[in-house]
Formats: structure tokens, C-alpha cells, sequence
């Protein structure tokens, strides 16, 4: 038998150099290679979102497709004295827990940064409220916060300290300071860790050549330390804010946005409003009106870490 | 709908009442029979989502009743839990894109927010209620829209008040008084006895709605009158506003922030003296291995909710029906299984083990020995009988609803026992908040 090869015809030739050279297009296959990721988000996250701005635009209820009301919502809204409530307790909120958690944050992540005994164990504690899923700490704190059963109460009482029990979570300032605190506890070890990690890249070096330069330890923190860190306080900061800003399984066990709506965040009145309610149009609609929030807090942590000079401590 | 009432009335009388839309209630004769029956399809299996037990023989005995079901019908059935207040969320989701469990048990209004999406059960709550001593007017009142049958009611979970009876007879009463002043005077004998009183004020879905709406309408007031117009902001209101201000002084504090359970915790550490509770804590007591609890359970006493200046009861509980919704491929099995689960045969012995937790909404069943083998549980026996709907005297529906639930009500009384505003302020704003759900 002869074998016969035959030659390739011009238009087969130039059809796989196409094909070759399509597979050798970084920009074609960067294309494609994205595709499945790209399509995950717009599916998963941006639909929903887009829905969920529609929604806030419609009468929809439980049960009932909507029709189209433009801002209605909004508008009702704007003259709801219990949704400038939640406005006001969510900032509230989101503000003094974030500072407290930033502060004691960081004040751990440095007392952990030395070279203590037990080190890994110490920062394996550290993360236990972190672990810990959000309901069960959150009924721990329920039982914390009791009025009758508070064992916080019953040790200052039996203290002598106090006569009556703390109404931890009747009374609207207590109640918020209560949330905050539970919030605070939660969400320390976060902030704790990753700068503890942020604090590890530091170069020990930095730290011996301020001293030899006569920096004592507050200096050496604040012309040091704290530039080097600032890009993860950054990041560490704008989860903070954003989860804070959205919570609500502590609200709702501890309290259900009681007493008198002191602890209603939005993310809570939203699902009040929506689910029991029936409302998913002005539920959805007090979702929506969290978005400019989060969108400036992730904004502001974009631009930041774009900005090398400004992490490093200098100016604009 | 993919049948019509003509193929699934068995029974000659039954045809009379063929047509769809036909006003079945009052056909009186069409009904004047005692056994109905629906044929399962060929090879059907039906799905129920129920509310997770309060108590565990409901379960146990739900489930055995079931089980008698499908070895009569050869149709299987899957019962499946929620915890009670998921239940309406995945109704509403379940209505919204017509799939999911063919019958639901679910709360309150539910029914109304979704009318068009379930199945006339008309036939079957006529016959049902001929055949057991007829409906209370608040479970027609809270299944039926337009004549219409859209659920079935299962009963509600009542609340009386209970109390221990020594306490009480130390403040000088010789059982926990039902009208309004004496239950004034009684809660200030208490709190002098160091025996505080105490019933939620928090977002507290059962017990906080429970006794604020019994004592707001029982005074007259109400969210809304017969045709919805918003009439909360009343001298009657604030009349009761005044008067909880005035019983709150004598509360236990701490009141503002209790849920639900709250109340039960406390009473049963022997902190609070009396509460409005489902027949729970009773049993709690007396069920438990703990002597010390068991003798609480002796003292522990249950009256129906007090009655107001308007002379009548006006109570609240939680109302739970079942729907059929018309996605269903068995609407016929699905019927006979509601029918075959509320006979006499299923139900009382349902009720039994669910210890009276559930109160009938058919009045033949108050003949059940539960109610009477304990005298304890008797007060519990009336509470459907005693109870007004949610959002009275309006429409239920999706301002009732609403209402509901961003706690208008009960957020007015607390605004007024915290001294934040004054009564007449505290109805002013509950109005204003009324009135945007109950605007067109």
C-alpha cells in the first residue's frame, strides 16, 4: 500500500493558523478563561442586586406581583419616623462598634505580637468569638443580658455593688449599648488577627534603626508601626464597617429591634418589614437605601489603598 | 384548576353543590350529611409543611394520624417542619412561585395575602362544620375571603393567664380577677407582696400582641373600623394606654425587653407572680422529674383573659389554618387528608396529645375530656370562642398583616409605659404609622 500524504490546501492551512493563532491570543483566551468567573458574579451577585434595586421600585407583597411605582417607596420611607430610626441606630451602631472594635483590635494585635509563652495557643483563643456562629453567642448574650437571670446583675448584686438588676435590654440606651458591646466582643478577634498579621511583615529592622535613632516606643508606633499598617487597617476596616453595617442575626435574637425600636438596624426593619410583613417592596426598598452606605465605605477603602503615598503616612 | 368540585364529590347530596362559586354556606341541606369523601388521584403522595411542635405528643400523634391516613389511602404523605415563625416566609415563597409543599399550616392572615393562589376548600369546611357543631365566627372570619373558603382552621395556640394562686390569695384575691380594675388593684397587691406581675413589651410575636390588643380593645379601641379607615388615635386608646401605663408600674422590671419565652423563664423561677401564657408552662411544671417543680405545678392556676369595659371578650391568639395551595398535582388526596385529619376520630386524640396547646375552632369540640379532665386546662377550652382577628374590626389582609408585624400596637403601649411620650402623643404616632399600611 502507497501512502499518500496529501498537501494541505491553502484554506485548511490558513484555517488552523487561525485556529493556532486564536489559541495563542492572550486577549481571546484571557476572554474566555474569565468567562466562567464573570459569569458566576453577574448570576450570583449582580442579578440579585439589580432585582432587589427593581423590587424596591414596585408595590410587590408576598404574593402579589408588583407594578412599577418609580421612588414611591423611597418617599414613604422619607416620612417613616421608624425607618430614620433604624437610619440613625444603624450609623450609631456601625460607628461606635467599629471604633471600639479598631481600637481593642489593635490594642490585642499588638499585646499578641510580642513574644509571649503559650503564643499559639493565646491566638488560637482569640479567635473563638469569631468562631463561634453568630446565633449561639448571640443567645449567650441573651441570657447575659437577661432581666431576671442576668448573671452579670446577680454578680453585682451579690457585690453589693448595685441594688437592682440592670435592665439591660429594656431600656432604649442600655439596649443600644448592649447590641454594641455583643457586636464589639464578636467581632474584636477579626480585626485582632489580621493586623496581627499585618504587624508580622514589619521588618524588625525598621524597628532597630528607630531606636538607634533615639525613637522611644510611642514614636517608634506612630512613625513605624502605624504607616506600615495602614494599607490592612485599611481592607481590615472596610470589612469591618460592612459587616456591622449589615448585621442582624444579634439584633433579632437579643432583641428583635425592641425595645421601642432602639436596636431596629435596616438590614433588621428590611426583613421585618418583608418577610412577616409582607411589604418586599419597601423591605427591598430599605435594602437599597443601604447601598450608597456601603458603597462609599468601599470606595473609601478603594481609593485608600490605591493611594501609596497616603498609606505611607504622607500627604495627597 | 385542573378539576372542578363535580369530580371530587362523592356523595349524591354533595352534587347539589356542584357549581364553582356557588355560596355553599348557606345551601344548608347540600350539607346536612355526615360522611364526604374526596378520591385521591391515581398514585398521588402529598408534601405538608407544618410548624414544629410546641409540645411532643402534637408530633408524635400528628404523625401516627398520618400513618392511619395512608394505610387507608395508599396516598403517602411527608410532613415537613419549620420552626413556627419560618412557616410564613416560605409560604409567601412557596405562593410567589407555585411550587412547594401542597398544604401548608400556617398563621394568622396568611391566607389573605395569597387568595388566588389556593384552593376553595369550601365543600370541605361545610361539611366539616355542619357535621361538628358549626365554625366560631373568628375561624370563618380568618378562612373565608369573599365567601370563599381559603383555609381550614386548625385552631389557635390560646393564652390564658396564668398565676399562682398562693400569691394571689396573699394579695387578697381569691382567684387572678378578669375585669380590668380589679386586675389593676390585684397587680399592685402583688408587686406590694414583692410578687411582681409581668407580661411582655418587647417585639414579643405572641404574648406581646396577645394581651396589649385584648386590653386595647377591650376598652373599645381599635387599629381600624369596619370599612379600614385608621381609627386608633381615640379617647378609648388612650384610655387603655393610661390604664397599662398605670398596671406596668406594678410589673416586674425589665418588661420592655422581653420575647416570648421570656415570661415562661421567669415564671417558673417563681420571679413573676401571674403572665399571659399558652398552657405550656403548666406543663413544663408539671411533667417535669424536679419535685420542686412538680409542687409548682399545683399552684399554678389559669383564667380566661380579663374582660374590658366594652363587656365581652376580646382576645387574641395565635390563629394557625391550613392552606391548599393550587399548584398541588392531588388537590383530591390532599382534601381527604385535610378532612380525614380534622374527624373527631383524629382530631380529639391530636388535641389530647397535644396537651389542649391547641384550641378547636369547631365547637363540637369542646366536648373533648381534655378540657375537663384537668380542670386546669378548662379556661383554655374558650380561647377561639373568646377571640377577635387581627386587624379588627377591618379586613384581614395585607395591611392587617403588615400592621402586625412592625408591632404598632404593641410599640404604642411601650412607648407609653417607658414615659417616652405621653398616651394621647403615643396613639398620635401608632396612627400615623397605621395609616401608611392602611392607605389604599
Amino acid at each position: 500500500m502507497v501512502a499518500e500524504t496529501r498537501p494541505l490546501s491553502g484554506a485548511t492551512a490558513y484555517r488552523r493558523s487561525l485556529w493556532s493563532r486564536l489559541m495563542s491570543d492572550r486577549n481571546f483566551l484571557g476572554f474566555w478563561f474569565m468567562v466562567p468567573a464573570a459569569a458566576i458574579l453577574l448570576l450570583f451577585l449582580a442579578w440579585p442586586l439589580i432585582l432587589g434595586v427593581w423590587l424596591s421600585m414596585t408595590d410587590t407583597t408576598i404574593g402579589r406581583a408588583g407594578q412599577f411605582i418609580g421612588l414611591e417607596n423611597f418617599a414613604w420611607l422619607s416620612d417613616d419616623s421608624v425607618f430614620w430610626l433604624s437610619v440613625f441606630n444603624t450609623f450609631l451602631y456601625t460607628v461606635v462598634a467599629s471604633i471600639l472594635k479598631f481600637l481593642l483590635g489593635l490594642w490585642l494585635a499588638l499585646l499578641l505580637n510580642q513574644h509571649l509563652p503559650f503564643k499559639a495557643l493565646l491566638r488560637a483563643i482569640v479567635l473563638l468569638p469569631w468562631i463561634v456562629p453568630t446565633v449561639l453567642s448571640a443567645i449567650a448574650f441573651w441570657w447575659l443580658y437577661d432581666s431576671q437571670f442576668s448573671i452579670l446583675s446577680w454578680i453585682l448584686v451579690e457585690a453589693g455593688i448595685i441594688d437592682t438588676y440592670i435592665d439591660f435590654l429594656g431600656d432604649m440606651d442600655n439596649a443600644r449599648a448592649s447590641v454594641i458591646a455583643a457586636n464589639t466582643w464578636r467581632g474584636i478577634p477579626f480585626v485582632a488577627i489580621t493586623l496581627l498579621a499585618g504587624l508580622q511583615t514589619i521588618s524588625p529592622s525598621l524597628h532597630e534603626a528607630a531606636t538607634i535613632d533615639g525613637a522611644n516606643s510611642w514614636q517608634r508606633f506612630r512613625y513605624v508601626t502605624l504607616p506600615l499598617l495602614t494599607p490592612i487597617i485599611a481592607v481590615v476596616m472596610t470589612f469591618s464597617v460592612l459587616f456591622t453595617f449589615t448585621d442582624f442575626q444579634l439584633i433579632y435574637v437579643l432583641t428583635r429591634g425592641g425595645p421601642l425600636n432602639a436596636t431596629h438596624l435596616m438590614a433588621t426593619l428590611s426583613f421585618q418589614r418583608a418577610i412577616p410583613g409582607g411589604q418586599l417592596g419597601e423591605g427591598a426598598a430599605i435594602a437599597v437605601a443601604m447601598i450608597p452606605f456601603l458603597l462609599s465605605a468601599i470606595l473609601f477603602s478603594y481609593f485608600g489603598l490605591q493611594r501609596r503615598r497616603w498609606q505611607q503616612g504622607g500627604k495627597d | 384548576m385542573k378539576f372542578t368540585r363535580r369530580d371530587v364529590l362523592q356523595t349524591g347530596a354533595g352534587l347539589a353543590a356542584g357549581a364553582v362559586g356557588s355560596k355553599l354556606l348557606g345551601a344548608g341541606g347540600a350539607f346536612a350529611q355526615d360522611s364526604l369523601s374526596f378520591k385521591p388521584e391515581e398514585g398521588a403522595s402529598l408534601r405538608v409543611l407544618r410548624w414544629r411542635r410546641f409540645v411532643e405528643g402534637d408530633e408524635v400523634q400528628w404523625l401516627a394520624n398520618t400513618k392511619k391516613f395512608t394505610e387507608a389511602t395508599g396516598v403517602e404523605v411527608r410532613i415537613d417542619n419549620e420552626s413556627w415563625e419560618d412557616v410564613r416566609p416560605k409560604a409567601a415563597v412557596a405562593a410567589n412561585v407555585g411550587d412547594g409543599p401542597d398544604i401548608i399550616v400556617g398563621w394568622f392572615d396568611d391566607p389573605h395575602q395569597y387568595p388566588d393562589k389556593l384552593v376553595d376548600l369550601t365543600d370541605l369546611a361545610g361539611y366539616l362544620g355542619n357535621k361538628y357543631g358549626g365554625w366560631y365566627p373568628v375561624a370563618e372570619r380568618y378562612a373565608t375571603r369573599d365567601g370563599r373558603w381559603i383555609g381550614l382552621p386548625l385552631g389557635a395556640a390560646g393564652a390564658c393567664m396564668v398565676y399562682r394562686q398562693s400569691w394571689v390569695q396573699e394579695a387578697g384575691f381569691e382567684e387572678f380577677p378578669r375585669d380590668y380594675q380589679e386586675v389593676l388593684k390585684c397587680a399592685q397587691a402583688l408587686k406590694k407582696n414583692n410578687r411582681p406581675m409581668g407580661m411582655a413589651l418587647g417585639n414579643a410575636v405572641g404574648d406581646g400582641n396577645g394581651w396589649v390588643h385584648t386590653i386595647l380593645w377591650g376598652f373599645g379601641g381599635k387599629m381600624v373600623d369596619d370599612n379600614n379607615e385608621v381609627v386608633l388615635n381615640s379617647d378609648e386608646t388612650v384610655a387603655a394606654l393610661e390604664y397599662v401605663k398605670e398596671l406596668y408600674e406594678n410589673f416586674v422590671p425589665g418588661t420592655l425587653s422581653w420575647l416570648d419565652s421570656n415570661n415562661n423563664k421567669a415564671f417558673l423561677a417563681g420571679e413573676i407572680s401571674a403572665t399571659n401564657n399558652g398552657i405550656s408552662v403548666y406543663y413544663a411544671a408539671k411533667m417535669s422529674d424536679d419535685a420542686a417543680m412538680k409542687e409548682l405545678a399545683k399552684d399554678i392556676y389559669h383564667v380566661n383573659m380579663p374582660i374590658g369595659p366594652v363587656g365581652k371578650p376580646t382576645e387574641l391568639h395565635l390563629f394557625t389554618q391550613a392552606m391548599l395551595f393550587n399548584y398541588s398535582k392531588y388537590p383530591n388526596a390532599a382534601k381527604e387528608y385535610l378532612r380525614f385529619m380534622w374527624e373527631r376520630e383524629q382530631y380529639e386524640p391530636w388535641q389530647q396529645a397535644a396537651i389542649g396547646y391547641i384550641t378547636q375552632p369547631l365547637a363540637a369540640y369542646e366536648q373533648n375530656p381534655i378540657w375537663t379532665e384537668d380542670p386546669k386546662h378548662t379556661p383554655y377550652r374558650d380561647c377561639v370562642k373568646n377571640m377577635l382577628w387581627n386587624g379588627y374590626s377591618g379586613d384581614l389582609g395585607y395591611a392587617s398583616a403588615v400592621a402586625m408585624a412592625d408591632y404598632i400596637v404593641v410599640n404604642m403601649f411601650a412607648e407609653a409605659c417607658a414615659g417616652d411620650r405621653s398616651p394621647k402623643e403615643a396613639a398620635e404616632r401608632a396612627a400615623k404609622r397605621a395609616e401608611r399600611y392602611y392607605r389604599v
